[in-house]
């Protein structure tokens, strides 16, 4: 069978916000969005129950309208499920049947379970009986957990149960810890119950730095990421030949419509997939990192493409 | 509420037994646990040997198998499912969805315990592991409120266990990733946090540097103690200020709760710590029981003794300790 079909070229993804953005902000984007090359959009809130500048109704009707431009529409959820209020949340969301949803929470898989969803990477899928079980209860697109390796999506890939899609996180901050504790409050002195919605002023997340001043962490509300962003298009061909079927991006607060005419000119040939990572790396916050994908530490950056910009 | 203690090797798993442990959690000597660290953990023929032992004293013995294999090692964790399952431990702790499901299905007969490791921090988590293979038990993350563990217990399909007492982990545990961002290797994928394989210790002129991954975690001051670089616990500069933007170097310690945490249908309480040695293992255990039993000759007279609260002190980590986020403030 040829592996150059087009059947193997990925679609884009844009993955829910992570951040906390005013509404107007948020509006903006999606109005972006809506014009912008991807194929698939993830909407809602997967950080902190507490971030309310956009409600349920908000995030339907942003749906709504990137529906009619053509877009796929996927209905994020919470990835820490504590209070009572937020299941209540989860169950409205998984409720409606107008658009797909992801689970990141086992919480959410066993509402969705007997109708098709997709399962997020916060949920550990790491081998494909896992993978299996969770295609039986109506998993019909999986998202690579982002600290595993090519190597391990291959196995995976081999093992797929039938009528499953495999998506990829390829760009953005990795989410490395999820917590109890917000850590924007903290660096704020203020108790997580008085938060002041500290995050709103932080629209990448706050960067933590060692002491000998490595960019090192960025603090998302009660989410841990990486400073660096991970940047996996130099690999396009190796998950093409993997048979990825989407590639997922996920949102920055500056130059996300050029982040994404980059992704989509080296997916449609238009661009060499190392050109077009040289011209991202100038719009990331931080710089690049892509150790996971090699089997390294996630920090790490081992792109051919990306060693020779450092090294010019 | 029965008292769960550490056991990393056999003189640990005799000190939790005589010191008056319900049950004895253990593992493998590979990275089918979370406790993959050199020279831990036990061989085929050493627990069965603490089987034994713990059995003519009536504890009780789980092992816990609550990593996540991927596809090219998922056949060594079915190996280790089948080992414990004849050694007839009496429940084996997992957290995979796909360990969970072989046990479930190939050794119907063993208790299945949701490790801490699986994430579930709500009821219909629980609800779905307790559909799909049966689970009698679940470790709560240390990430909840007392309200919230009381909420999550009147709507449980399964038994609920607690941490109690020991290193704290401030992530929801199963979803931190941390480690391998800087090493590699994580909790999930290799059984460790902060492996000491990534450990270096650098002399500087004003003192010592710790490092994970090459990443300064700490800088001593000369004559300050040195901690572990566990990478939450480091200082880090963030908004201007350097300190503990995580979390600082500290152990919970439940015990004032112990009180409520009956009241809201705690079944079972966990005491961290099986890379610590069997003294730990027999002074925690000791103190945890004398309290324990304390409370059920007079619940409503229940306060934590000064000298058992200084005897925990001395084990903590950072000789401090919480109330972690079961006391709402500290989240």
């Amino acid at each position: 069978m040829s592996t150059a079909d087009n059947r193997h070229t990925p679609r884009l993804s844009l993955g829910p916000i992570s951040y906390y953005w005013p509404k107007d902000t948020v509006e903006d984007f999606y109005a972006m969005v809506a014009d912008a090359p991807v194929d698939i959009v993830y909407l809602g809130e997967t950080v902190c129950s507490k971030r309310n500048q956009v409600r349920f109704d908000d995030w339907l009707a942003i749906a709504e309208r990137l529906a009619d431009a053509g877009k796929e529409v996927v209905l994020s959820t919470l990835s820490l499920l504590e209070a009572e209020s937020e299941l209540l949340r989860l169950r409205a969301i998984c409720g409606q049947d107008r658009f797909l949803v992801e689970a990141n929470d086992i919480g959410a898989v066993h509402l969705l379970q007997g109708r098709p969803f997709v399962v997020g990477h916060s949920v550990n899928v790491y081998n494909e009986h896992t993978l299996d079980l969770l295609a039986r209860q109506g998993c019909s697109r999986w998202v690579l957990p982002v600290e595993l390796t090519h190597d391990t999506l291959a196995q995976m890939q081999r093992a797929r149960p039938d009528g499953v899609e495999t998506e990829v996180m390829a760009y953005g901050r990795l989410p490395l810890a999820y917590s109890a504790r917000c850590f924007t409050a903290r660096a704020r002195n203020l108790p997580k119950d008085d938060c002041r919605y500290a995050c709103i002023d932080h629209p990448d997340g706050m960067v933590v730095t060692t002491q000998d001043d490595n960019r090192f962490l960025a603090l998302n509300g009660i989410q841990t990421q990486s400073a660096r962003t991970m940047n996996l298009l130099p690999a396009l061909v190796q998950m093409r030949e993997l048979g990825v079927d989407i590639l997922r991006l996920s949102p920055q607060s500056q130059h996300m419509d050029k982040v994404i005419a980059l992704f989509h000119a080296a997916l449609s040939g238009a661009q060499d997939p190392s050109d077009a990572s040289a011209q991202l790396e100038r719009l990331m916050p931080t710089g690049a990192c892509d150790g996971y994908w090699y089997g390294g530490a996630g920090m790490d950056l081992h792109a051919p493409a990306a060693a020779s910009v450092t090294a010019a | 509420m029965e008292l769960v203690c550490p056991a990393g090797n056999l003189p640990s798993l005799k000190a939790a037994v005589d010191n008056g442990a319900n049950a004895v959690y253990t593992g493998f000597r590979d990275d089918t646990n979370a406790r993959h660290f050199a020279g831990l953990n036990f061989t085929q023929d050493k627990l069965a040997e603490g089987v034994r032992y713990a059995r003519r004293k009536g504890v009780r013995v789980f092992i816990a198998l609550n990593t996540y294999p991927r596809p090219d090692g998922f056949s060594r964790w079915q190996q280790a499912v089948d080992r414990a399952a004849d050694l007839g431990v009496d429940a084996l702790i997992a957290a995979d969805i796909g360990v969970l499901d072989y046990a479930a299905r190939t050794h119907p007969q063993l208790n299945l315990h949701l490790s801490v490791q699986g994430s579930a921090t709500n009821y219909e988590a629980l609800r779905f592991y307790q559909e799909h293979f049966g689970v009698k038990r679940a470790v709560l993350p240390r990430v909840l409120s007392m309200s919230q563990i009381r909420h999550v217990i009147d709507n449980s399909p399964v038994e609920v266990e607690v941490f109690a007492f020991g290193s704290l982990c401030v992530m929801v545990e199963g979803r931190c990733i941390l480690s391998s961002y800087a090493t590699g290797r994580s909790p999930n994928t290799y059984g460790a946090c902060s492996p000491a394989s990534h450990v270096e210790w650098v002399e500087t002129p004003t003192g010592l540097d710790t490092r994970l991954g090459g990443v300064l975690i700490q800088r001593h001051p000369k004559g300050e103690n040195v901690g572990y670089p566990t990478l939450c616990k480091g200082t880090f500069q963030a908004g201007g200020n350097t300190y503990h933007a995580i979390e600082e170097p500290t152990s919970l310690n439940a015990m004032e709760l112990l009180p409520e945490l009956a009241a809201a249908g705690v079944k079972a309480l966990k005491i961290e710590g099986r890379q610590r040695s069997p003294v730990y293992v027999a002074q925690v255990t000791r103190v945890w029981r004398q309290a324990l039993d304390a409370f059920e000759r007079a619940p409503e007279q229940f306060a934590p003794r000064p000298e058992w609260t200084a005897e925990l002190g001395k084990v903590s980590e950072g000789a401090q300790t919480t109330l972690g986020a079961y006391h709402r403030p500290w989240q």
